[in-house]
């Protein structure tokens, strides 16, 4: 195959702004680093305008203007006054939305996933039950994977514990640099849990692993009723240890959502069974068969969060899988949240959030629905709508500015902002991309 | 990917393109005086061991069709807008800006669509690993021996994995089944068509030549920590011990085919594999991430004389893209799978569009059932990275990543891979330019023959095995 010119393309260079963008990162990568690591300095005005502008909360606006202060959007529309001495964005021909929210991911805490040193994910617990596992204490804000993600749009994550019945709680970061305090949004958002193949849980039967589920709730209500007995040694025996009685109190109190992986149609009804008579906030998680139940979803209020890539019956459990079901969950009403779920979408490709929106849309899903689906609906079902997924007043200034469609694979993202400030900073890819441009690679700079 | 990690090598030669893709004669080895056996099919291999398991594949009887007002990407030459093909007798009959249909021809309507090759996967494990998964149907690693090229990825196909019609309503018209790469040497590949068929006999591709697997780094010597190999230097010691074998086994068979003295050698199935590596007859396809151990198979190619035809998964081909180029050996890549292992920690999304553009063969393939339902997306995602670092790929370019580079890989470039007059008739049309991720596919032809129609539901293949356990998925939001 020859090159697609005459000439060897790799001494050809791009246009002057494709250039830019990747050079441009490098050469400010140290000055960049200087100033991310004062994060809390944000004294500054940021006006984006021109752009077509998707604040999801509300319509779209051509020619708009997104106007942020100290962090925050402080207006959106199309005829807000720019301030001197604001910075300007010239979006003119661009889209503009907010920073995409991918909600279940590793990042942060599953580096090189086959490298178990750079795994922390996954908790020993006690009989697969984990409850009182914050895996966000165990977050690297140095991960060479928050870059590849925040460059191509993805501004929050949401980082999920896995494995066990009851994995852990969970929480929503930005992808800021900066400290683990600086990056939370919100922890704990939801405890985590499976109820997939039993066995994988440490049950051996669906209602064993039903009635352990059963079992765990009523224990740790009966625990928070009789906590001063219990450190007395005057109660029976609990089903859990007391830090992972403790950690479920908020689930039984409904103050904390039970994030339930769960695939099969059958499991999935059960799980609104088990809600409904623990009396738990559930949210649906993997949800391979929710199509064929998406009239109970709706009716019980419960969100599912689905992916659009598998069509695969990878396993008993997920016989139905399908590429229409973001489609049809959203045509019943159901709170959509869209995830990846190609394969290796994790870590590396937390990026291609965009992409699964827009294969949802090529399999029935409406866009607008689709571009709710990884911004304001992952916001709002993990009780972080106050701060992200959406531009208007008030809200954290995660903003993206995009050259085209942003599911389009042609389109570039050309800026970033993470709480107002535009975040640049490349990756490893890109430096590794700059490094063999030429033949012989360059290791040395002169 | 999969539960398991699939390792490919492969190690063809050719000295050109053209060379490699006429079947080779193997001089050596044909058996002229024996005539109590047939001689070594197309893709044969040696005499004692010609196509013994062949295929049963007849290309279907069709009606004439004709394709027109389409953009069509041919792969080989520039897309031709408002365009239109034939289809005649399981080939492409014409192909341009018009074409007269025969007056018995079915007439399609392409406006505003796109009309490709069938897309060709060179790395699938399909049939092997087959849906819906579990230790009944996980078939794709033989690992009981860090080399056993005796094994045959065919004799573990399972033809109702519901993988396949997928694969083939996704555009996919033939995909390569490989062994897993868990050893150091896999065994051999099988070349299918997605067609229905109750045997893998009645899928294999007549007259492909078998390719043979070989894998380097972290698998295999993570499967075999606690036997050997268990380092890398331990990983090549094997390789090398392999080769030597085959050789004095080549040597041997050589010798008797050639004068027939006493008793032929004793037969070993899987030096009989290696040896026809050794004579150019079987392809090698090489799982390998790392640059430098690409480089380092490639010295032990030459030390023993055979070439490798694809190296696979290859995250690090960027770094010797002109190498590649200079060696003529393909590379079979994703855009963006990577950091998931130490070895898959540098790759980046331009790799795909840094190698083409170095000269090499690259080729998009998915080592996965879902990727490999999309790789026309991931064509378009390294696309979109090669612009960003100032190399831009063409849509006549990047459909070559998908068809008649991996036909060449699999040496079926004279068949299959671009939408030529002589060709196969295998054509796929798309809802919208196949590299928007909201393309979709709408028809497939394969031999000429209708094998998939989305607006038809009845009219899906759907295996034995989904009869009553997976529900169609029609019905769905439009």
């Amino acid at each position: 195959m020859k090159p697609a010119t005459g000439k060897d393309p790799l001494l050809t260079l791009g246009t002057s702004r494709e250039l830019g963008t990747v050079v441009c990162r490098t050469v400010t990568l140290i000055a960049a680093l200087a100033c991310l690591s004062t994060t809390s300095a944000q004294a500054q005005t940021v006006a984006i305008t021109g752009g077509k502008v998707y604040p999801v909360s509300g319509p779209p606006i051509e020619n708009g203007t997104v106007l942020v202060r100290d962090g925050k959007v402080v207006a959106v529309g199309a005829n807000v006054a720019v301030p001197n001495g604001a910075t300007r964005i010239d979006a003119t021909g661009k889209w503009v939305t907010p920073g995409l929210i991918n909600a279940l991911t590793g990042l942060g805490v599953a580096e090189i996933n086959a490298v178990p040193a750079t795994v922390d994910r996954s908790a020993r617990g006690d009989s697969g039950v984990a409850a009182s596992f914050p895996v966000w204490e165990g977050i690297n804000p140095a991960s060479t994977l928050f870059a590849p993600a925040r460059n191509e749009g993805v501004t929050s994550v949401g980082v999920i514990p896995t494995g066990g019945l009851i994995a852990g709680q969970a929480a929503v970061i930005d992808l800021v640099p900066g400290t683990l305090t600086d990056m939370i949004d919100k922890a704990p958002i939801a405890m985590v849990a499976q109820f997939g193949d039993p066995r994988d849980g440490g049950s051996n039967a669906r209602g064993e692993q039903y009635a352990r589920f059963k079992e765990l709730l009523d224990d740790a209500r009966a625990y928070s009723r009789r906590r001063a007995e219990f450190e007395r040694a005057q109660t029976r025996e609990f089903a859990a240890r007391r830090a992972d009685l403790e950690a479920l109190i908020p689930v039984v109190e409904g103050r904390l959502p039970l994030l339930i992986n769960v695939d099969q149609a059958s499991d999935i009804e059960a799980v609104l069974r088990l809600a409904r008579e623990s009396n738990v906030k559930v949210i649906i998680a993997g949800g391979a068969e929710s199509w064929k139940v998406a009239d109970k979803l709706a009716a019980a209020n419960v969100p599912v969060i689905v992916g659009a890539m598998i069509n695969i019956p990878q396993s008993f459990s997920t016989l139905g899988s399908r590429q229409e079901t973001p489609a049809l969950l959203q045509r019943a009403g159901v709170k959509t949240v869209l995830i990846g779920n190609g394969s290796g979408e994790e870590g590396f490709n937390v990026r291609n959030l965009k992409y699964d929106a827009g294969v949802a849309v090529a399999y029935g899903l409406k866009w607008d629905d689709a571009l709710r689906a990884i911004t304001l609906t992952p916001a709002e079902v993990f009780g972080v709508a106050n701060r992200v997924g959406s531009l208007q007043p008030g809200r954290d200034a995660n903003i993206v500015v995009w050259s085209g469609d942003p599911f389009e694979f042609a389109t570039r993202v050309e800026h970033v902002l993470i709480r107002g400030r535009e975040v640049v900073q490349p990756s490893r890819q890109d430096e590794l991309m700059q490094r063999y441009k030429t033949y012989p690679p360059v290791y040395r700079k002169p | 990917m999969g539960g398991v990690v699939a390792a490919l090598g492969a190690c063809a030669p050719a000295k050109s393109t053209a060379a490699a893709q006429q079947p080779r004669p193997a001089a050596a080895t044909t058996p002229a005086r024996d005539t109590t056996r047939p001689p070594p099919g197309l893709g044969g291999v040696s005499a004692p061991n010609a196509d013994p398991f062949p295929s049963t594949y007849v290309v279907p009887a069709s009606r004439a069709t004709v394709i027109r007002n389409v953009t069509i990407l041919t792969a080989a030459g520039p897309a031709i807008r408002d365009g239109s093909v034939l289809l005649r007798d399981g080939k492409i009959a014409a192909v341009g800006t018009s074409v007269s249909p025969p007056g018995d021809a079915e007439v399609i309507d392409g406006r505003g669509k796109y009309l490709t090759p069938g897309i060709i996967d060179d790395h699938s494990h399909m049939g092997v690993y087959a849906a819906p998964g579990g230790d009944a149907l996980s078939d794709g690693n033989e690992l009981t021996n860090p080399v056993t090229a005796n094994v045959w990825a065919e004799h573990s196909v399972w033809p109702q994995d519901p993988q396949f019609p997928r694969a083939l309503a996704s555009g996919v018209t033939t995909a390569q089944i490989l062994p897993g790469s868990g050893n150091l040497i896999g065994g051999r590949s099988v070349v299918l068509k997605m067609v229905p068929s109750p045997s893998v006999q009645g899928m294999k591709f007549p007259g492909a030549k078998y390719g043979l697997k070989m894998a380097c780094g972290e698998n295999p010597k993570r499967v075999y920590a606690t036997r050997g190999p268990s380092t890398r230097m331990g990983n090549v010691a094997g390789y090398r011990a392999a080769w030597i074998q085959a050789e004095a086994y080549r040597r041997r068979w050589d010798k008797w085919n050639a004068d027939h003295q006493g008793d032929p050698p004793q037969r070993d199935l899987g030096l009989e594999t290696l040896a026809e590596v050794l004579r150019g007859n079987i392809l090698v396809h090489n799982h390998c991430y790392r640059a430098d151990e690409m480089m380092q198979m490639i010295d032990i190619a030459k030390e023993f004389g055979y070439k490798i035809r694809s190296f696979h998964h290859g995250v690090e081909a960027y770094k010797i893209a002109d190498r590649l180029a200079k060696e003529g050996i393909s590379a079979s890549l994703w855009s963006d799978w990577g950091g998931f292992k130490m070895e898959a920690m540098d790759g980046v999304r331009a790799n795909l569009a840094m190698v083409s553009a170095a000269g090499a063969r690259a080729i998009v393939h998915s080592d996965d059932p879902s990727g490999m339902q999309r790789l026309n997306q991931d064509a378009a995602k390294a696309m979109a990275a090669g612009e960003q670092i100032g190399i831009h790929t063409t849509e006549d370019q990047a459909i070559k990543w998908l068809t008649i580079n991996p036909a060449w890989a699999l040496g079926l470039d004279d068949k299959i891979g671009s939408i030529e007059v002589g060709k196969n008739a295998d054509v796929v049309l798309w809802s919208a330019d196949p590299f928007s991720v909201y393309a979709r596919v709408d028809r497939v032809w394969l031999d000429g023959a209708p094998a998939y129609d989305r607006a038809n539901p009845a009219s899906w293949w759907r295996t034995d095995f989904e009869l009553g356990n997976v529900p169609l998925p029609t019905g769905g939001a439009r």
